[in-house]
């Protein structure tokens, strides 16, 4: 069963590379029960969108 | 288009820092970009445009000087300027959040995009990561590299590179939960 410290390192992970079908399962299964780490997750994905777009801000 | 350039020259300066951190590197950076782009010679229809090409040929500026350097660089040396524990204490014993850190809402979080005072925390921040950490985060995040790459280039294993990853988006994403999204009075966070 995975943790959220875990699982927090895994969505980081797959922000990286493909991850395998088991820490896929086993990564979907836990967000579906955990608010925290699905809140964690959008974080994420904000971040990356947010370092695409700081060049083009400040003018 | 010489004027347009210079008034693109204080950001393109903070933004070569940001992947540089030296100040003489980053000035002959954006020094060589706009050499290159002024002999360029293209036509834009908008501030915009320009923008976008003059800051792409920064990116590849960017890349020359980081391969150059990291032929000097400790090739091999593993980069942990974040601690490995320095997270731990988010998480309990049995590796779940912490009650008063476990990660909320950030609400509407992309309308912060629109606002000025928003991407000057998100600055702080970025400022605020460990100079080899920010370059690995950088070369990934804003020069698009693929990890493999970035192994390649800074001579650094792949799990290395993820944990550096990892800890750096740590680092930001509690900076601006701190700084920003936590923050009543946010000019408090600048």
């Amino acid at each position: 069963m995975l943790d959220c410290k875990r699982a927090t390192a895994l969505m980081s992970q797959g922000m990286d590379k493909k991850l395998g079908m088991l820490q896929k399962t086993s990564l979907r299964l836990h967000l579906m029960m955990c608010e925290g780490c699905r809140n964690f997750n959008k974080q994420m994905r904000f971040l990356r969108e947010g370092l695409r777009k700081f060049p083009q801000q400040n003018s | 288009m010489e004027n347009e350039l210079a008034s693109f020259r204080s950001d393109m300066l903070k933004f070569a820092w940001l992947q540089l951190r030296d100040k003489a590197t980053a000035e002959d950076a954006v020094q060589e970009a706009m050499a290159a782009a002024l002999s360029g010679k293209r036509q834009f229809d908008n501030r915009a445009q320009l923008k976008t090409w003059v800051f792409a040929i920064l990116k590849n500026k960017i890349v020359d000087i980081i391969r150059e350097h990291a032929r000097y660089r400790n090739a091999g040396a593993a980069i942990d300027e974040i601690p490995e524990d320095a997270y731990e204490d988010l998480f309990d014993d049995n590796g779940h959040w912490q009650v008063d850190s476990r990660p909320s809402t950030w609400g509407d979080p992309e309308s912060s995009f629109s606002n000025q005072q928003f991407w000057q925390i998100f600055e702080i921040c970025l400022t605020r990561l460990p100079d080899n950490t920010a370059r690995v985060f950088m070369m990934r995040e804003m020069l698009g590299f693929e990890t493999e790459e970035i192994c390649k280039e800074l001579a650094i294993s792949p799990t290395n590179c993820w944990v550096v990853l990892h800890r750096a988006r740590m680092a930001l994403r509690l900076c601006l939960n701190d700084r920003w999204f936590r923050t009543e009075n946010r000019d408090a966070g600048l």
